[in-house]
């Protein structure tokens, strides 16, 4: 920062803190450090110099009033579980590890909605509802806290049917950087359609820490599906997978979950997993509703697949065998990372629009030819979203340029036929300059006149989303 | 076979992701406000009622539960999950702690004689207070064979065959009809009550007597005379080489 004075976490700073909090709830220990500064993407450690613990929203609010007087970088945490070194402290600060916030504040069965403190996981809350017949249905695959989630306006597998966490977030208390508390719909307020005022729910989600410490969320519920049905089929070509599932799409099948896996990917997964699937482009799709319902829709989806010269569509109703038909998708990544033991993995999320879906899956072939790695993929082909695992070893520059470039020139492509360079994963660290080609100068410049109003003296997790040098220029 | 009648029990307990903490009487731990659910063991033990209802085995799951009013919802879930009716045995608001396996034992005895069903199957233990007892007590009473910790049902002609978990590992038993059974973990992964479901089972008839209209004395046999935390995990200590470990492990009497 060479225009703001960035301040220190020195003993003076830790004992203040550690006034408010209790000295418990704070440490400077490394392997605490270290571990806070870690997620699970491509970017090394970059640990803070203090971890905090907060228990409660004042807590919060009169750490970042510390942290804004002194000018004090504050990173807010949830599970550690992003893709995008969301948690890297790059110029040091606090920590604001939110674990302890594990409250379930309430839960509205009637109405669909759930209220949870920051440090709730969404296991957590499933497990809680489970007796009411609900569940919160967004599954990014790891075991990330709710408000984490908010935070990187996270996606799963079951998108297509229940959209993302921009879709399904109500309310959000959010503490500023200066310590003011912002209650998005207004406090206490859960209504399910809202044309109140501006939209500052969906602005927090997805602002990856930059804008606030979420403490709090109120979420949609769904019903637990009645019964669920799982289907697999082998194609002959990409097209004639990409084409079925337009169909599917076209039909107005409502899928629970449509997925795609590359030869590729099959290979690893038939390795790992002992299976013998073709190794060939496979969709693995999942259907809900009544029995009679999800009979009716696999049948049709049946028709559909064999349609495009899909074979072997095998389908189940029963659990564990369920279970087995999905085992390839469900181990993916394990499977990949078990080709080349000790690598680090690194996951591309482009989105295009389904019909450019075989385009992009070319390039994304071809490209890896080029570069001589294979490309496994898998992909939420619904939303047409798909991820390109590339595995790596962190210390050696070539391999990690080869991912960075691939990334760069995949992720390129897909803005050019009308996509997005991020699906789930965020911008973080590794996308701000893909950020600023893909929204274009009018909103890159909204999107830091949003910063420069929220956040003045940039202590929010900085530099990410939006490079500092970006912001003081 | 025709389809056998299935007697099921369930308990309202503490739900086991509940943080627990201790009465300040020391007599034993917060219940009020505290987030309750069925015995994860007993779902176990609907799941696998159901199961055989599916396979057309049983033709009839009555679910029974001793406890408060809210024990009702436990009951609901029960019915949602797929049981056909329940049997609700009602106690005084704050005296469930003191119903303890005995008394258990003695109120499923006289449903039986009620009911009379082909089998019970009950949770192996309950997670409050862990004492896997009932399933046994109950057996003896009825001078009925038993299988317990079951993680395999399979019903036959007149008879069940169980594999259950042992210490050692596992044990396969033959028992006859008439038989108690107890669910383990690994017999099977309970479903989840879906919406329809429970709107279903809102309509399920739930019968409502008390201990007192089955002629059962109830009083506790076993007093609590104290609940305490565990002790706080104390800091351990770092010592700079192995002479200094052996040192110390000597001075502590560990050696």
């Amino acid at each position: 920062y060479q225009r703001r004075v960035r301040g220190k976490v020195n003993e003076k700073i830790v004992s203040l803190i550690s006034g408010i909090v209790g000295p418990e709830n704070i440490t400077t220990s490394e392997s605490a450090r270290n571990l806070h500064g870690t997620d699970e993407s491509f970017h090394p450690t970059r640990a803070p110099d203090a971890v905090v613990s907060p228990l409660t929203t004042p807590h919060v609010v009169e750490v970042m009033k510390v942290c804004h007087a002194h000018r004090i970088p504050v990173i807010p945490f949830g599970t550690g579980t992003g893709f995008e070194g969301g948690v890297g402290a790059m110029h040091g600060g606090i920590c604001m590890a939110m674990h302890k916030m594990s409250e379930i504040v309430e839960v509205n069965a009637c109405d669909f909605d759930a209220t949870v403190r920051a440090g709730v996981t969404r296991h957590q809350l499933n497990d809680w509802i489970r007796a009411d017949g609900l569940h919160f249905p967004i599954d990014p695959g790891a075991g990330a806290s709710i408000c984490g989630m908010c935070s990187t306006s996270a996606s799963g597998t079951n998108a297509v049917r229940y959209g993302t966490m921009r879709e399904n977030v109500l309310n959000m208390e959010v503490v500023l950087a200066d310590g003011t508390v912002v209650h998005t719909a207004g406090e206490g307020r859960r209504p399910k359609k809202t044309s109140a005022g501006y939209n500052l729910t969906n602005m927090f989600v997805g602002s990856e820490g930059t804008l606030g410490v979420i403490t709090q969320a109120t979420v949609r519920l769904h019903g637990i599906p009645e019964a669920t049905a799982a289907a697999v089929s082998s194609f002959p070509s990409i097209e004639s997978a990409v084409d079925t599932v337009v169909q599917i799409m076209q039909c107005g099948l409502p899928m629970a979950r449509i997925e795609f896996l590359n030869a590729d990917m099959i290979r690893a997964c038939n390795a790992f997993s002992s299976l013998d699937l073709k190794e060939t482009p496979t969709l693995f799709l999942e259907f809900i509703g009544s029995p009679a319902n999800v009979e009716e829709q696999a049948l049709l989806a049946e028709e559909l697949c064999t349609g495009n010269g899909g074979e072997n569509f095998t389908w189940a109703t029963e659990h564990s065998e369920r279970e087995r038909l999905w085992r390839a998708r469900h181990n993916c990544w394990y499977a990949i990372k078990a080709t080349r033991p000790g690598a680090h993995a690194y996951s591309t999320d482009v989105v295009v629009p389904m019909s450019h879906l075989p385009e992009i899956l070319l390039f994304c072939d071809q490209l890896a030819g080029k570069m001589g790695v294979p490309a496994p993929v898998v992909g939420h082909v619904g939303d047409g979203n798909f991820h390109c695992f590339l595995l790596s070893n962190q210390d050696i520059d070539s391999e990690t340029n080869l991912i960075r470039d691939f990334s760069r020139d995949l992720a390129l492509k897909a803005q050019s036929l009308g996509g997005t360079c991020t699906g789930e994963h965020g911008i973080g660290l590794g996308k701000r300059e893909l950020l600023i080609k893909e929204i274009g100068p009018g909103a890159y410049e909204t999107m830091k006149v949003l910063k420069k109003a929220v956040d003045p003296l940039f202590i929010m997790n900085p530099e990410k989303v939006i490079a500092l040098e970006q912001l003081i220029s | 076979m025709s389809g056998l009648r299935v007697l099921v029990g369930c308990k309202r307990v503490i739900d086991y992701a509940v943080k627990i903490r201790v009465r300040p009487d020391g007599l034993g731990v917060v219940t009020d406000g505290v987030k309750h659910s069925m015995n994860p063991f007993d779902e176990n033990a609907i799941e696998e009622a159901v199961r055989l209802k599916q396979k057309k085995v049983v033709k009839e799951i009555v679910v029974a539960s001793c406890g408060p009013a809210q024990s009702q919802e436990t009951i609901r879930t029960a019915l949602a999950m797929g049981a056909d009716r329940g049997i609700h045995v009602e106690l005084p608001a704050g005296t469930e702690a003191d119903l303890q396996p005995l008394a258990v034992a003695k109120i499923f005895a006289k449903l039986v004689e009620k009911e009379k069903p082909d089998m019970v199957i009950l949770g192996k233990q309950a997670i409050d207070d862990d004492a896997n007892q009932t399933t046994q007590l109950l057996a003896g009473m009825l001078d009925w064979p038993q299988g317990t910790m079951a993680s395999v049902v399979d019903v036959g002609d007149g008879n069940v065959t169980i594999t259950r978990e042992i210490d050692g590992g596992l044990e396969d038993i033959s028992v006859s009809l008439p038989a108690v059974v107890s669910a383990d973990l690994r017999l099977n992964e309970p479903r989840y009550a879906t919406l329809p479901n429970i709107m279903k089972a809102k309509k399920k008839k739930i019968a409502k007597m008390n201990p007192g209209d089955l002629g059962v004395d109830i009083a506790p046999r076993l007093k609590v005379l104290n609940v305490v935390d565990p002790p706080v995990r104390e800091a351990g200590e770092k010592v700079p080489d192995v002479s200094t470990l052996m040192d110390k492990l000597k001075e502590k009497g560990h050696l």
